[in-house]
């Protein structure tokens, strides 16, 4: 019993069908919880007021949005090490889910910094890297939307991806030298001496783990809509030939 | 490998279009903006050095495809495969010869075009240098996303969105030598950031560029 047995397609299937609606369900019980808890049961912040709520949604969205990148960097690698389809598919399907993630995360920094900031946008270097981020997920999309034979799609999308991490992580440090920034430190960490407080620590877990099942339950899906999108085509490039 | 720079070079200024074409639209960039922001001369000699880097930038991205694209047309580039040079020098020579028909003539244009911006005087040095040193990056940058995008048919559109996001590094410290120059500023710090760039850039990508070839080439 390896990992490696998920790289065949059918047992990836046979697998993930009874998973996925408990990972989904697992997600919505997170993501209802949390949220619910986060935005009715926690008090105000005594500078940002109610604003403050919209950590719920902000923080594990911009968690997700470098971690999904993380996730297609590692199946990228296994593609092109040993050359399991399955995982040049997850990492396919991983893009759009971080595009999503990528803009909730810029839209409600958006829209908590209105208020809080007096703008919508500010070239912070936090912000610009999101936004450089959000422009690589979209040329990865491209990429693989280009190209039309799969295998050489996946060979030149990993490359990318591989490359594109180098430049992500170069351009983050980039934009640190090129301005000073607005937007605040972290105030989430491991050791409990500079986190936020209690009160809004215990939500904030709760929607970041909703906010991680619900990306490994849309990957798995949009997986499992690739693998089947990939079978339809062999169906069919082999009645044509019949 | 000598031979094949001195092909490249030759096939870029005899064979036309591509070698003037980058200066050109470099110019037209430059005399645009006057247009577009009002001929202030405070204003202009501001916002030289970003407008001078941006549009040297979009003149370098220009020409990308003509790396990689014509010899993948007619053949060439298969043949280059099969010969004893490995790949990776020839996309490091095709980075090369880029460079020397587009980021070198940019270079040695962008002061003249500092003055038409107003650059201010201590600003020159810092520009002819910063592009020196950061031009061979985005050649080497273009030829491994040419190296991507050479099997896609009119890949041109998608080849900037691909490169694009790879300049902003190379961008953000160039621009930031000629600023920091302009203002009396000291400009070693963005000035070895700049050079790592480079360096790091032409260590590394010829690699990834020869593996984007030989998928491309199978």
């Amino acid at each position: 019993m390896s990992i490696w047995e998920y790289a065949n397609p059918k047992k990836f299937m046979s697998t993930t069908a009874p998973v996925l609606p408990w990972v989904f369900g697992l997600a919505g019980l997170c993501l209802a919880v949390g949220l619910v808890w986060g935005f009715f049961f926690t008090p105000d912040d005594y500078r940002q007021g109610s604003t403050v709520k919209i950590i719920y949604l902000h923080v594990p969205s911009a968690l997700m949005a470098i971690n999904a990148w993380l996730m297609m960097l590692v199946a990228s690698l296994i593609w092109l090490v040993r050359r399991h389809h399955v995982s040049a598919l997850a990492a396919r399907a991983a893009a759009p889910v971080g595009i999503a993630m990528t803009l909730i995360a810029l839209a409600t920094g958006a829209i908590w910094g209105q208020p809080m900031w007096g703008t919508w946008w500010a070239w912070d270097p936090r912000l610009t890297s999101f936004l450089i981020l959000f422009l690589f997920y979209l040329g990865y999309v491209a990429l693989w939307a280009a190209i039309e034979d799969p295998d050489t799609a996946a060979d030149l999308t990993s490359v990318l991806c591989i490359v594109g991490s180098v430049f992500a992580l170069l351009s983050r440090y980039a934009v640190n030298f090129w301005n000073q920034g607005l937007h605040q430190g972290a105030s989430l960490s491991l050791d409990k001496e500079e986190n936020v407080s209690d009160v809004f620590y215990q939500p904030l877990l709760l929607s970041m783990a909703g906010f991680i099942l619900l990306f490994i339950a849309l990957v798995i899906l949009r997986t499992r809509t690739e693998i089947r999108v990939r079978r339809i085509k062999a169906l069919l490039t082999r009645a044509r030939r019949a | 490998m000598i031979a094949l720079l001195t092909r490249d070079l030759r096939l870029a200024v005899r064979a036309g279009g591509g070698f003037g074409l980058g200066l050109a639209f470099f110019l037209i960039v430059v005399v645009l903006v006057p247009f577009g922001v009002g001929p202030q001369t405070e204003l202009l000699s501001r916002i030289a050095p970003g407008i001078l880097w941006v549009a040297a930038l979009l003149a370098a991205l220009l020409s990308l495809d003509r790396i990689l694209a014509l010899d993948y047309e007619d053949g060439s580039l298969a043949l280059l495969a099969t010969s004893p040079l490995p790949l990776e020098a020839t996309g490091l020579v095709k980075a090369v010869a880029h460079w020397l028909t587009t980021g070198l003539p940019l270079t040695m244009a962008a002061p003249v075009l500092g003055f038409l911006l107003h650059l201010k005087p201590e600003g020159y040095l810092p520009l002819l240098g910063s592009l020196a040193l950061g031009t061979p990056a985005l050649s080497m940058i273009g030829t491994f996303g040419a190296a991507l995008t050479v099997g896609v048919r009119r890949g041109g559109l998608l080849l900037s969105l691909l490169v694009l996001p790879l300049y902003v590094p190379t961008l953000i410290f160039g621009a930031e030598v000629v600023r920091r120059g302009a203002e009396g500023l000291a400009t070693t710090t963005p000035l070895i950031m700049l050079a790592g760039i480079t360096l790091g850039c032409f260590a590394l990508l010829p690699f990834a560029s020869a593996a984007a070839l030989r998928v491309n080439l199978k």
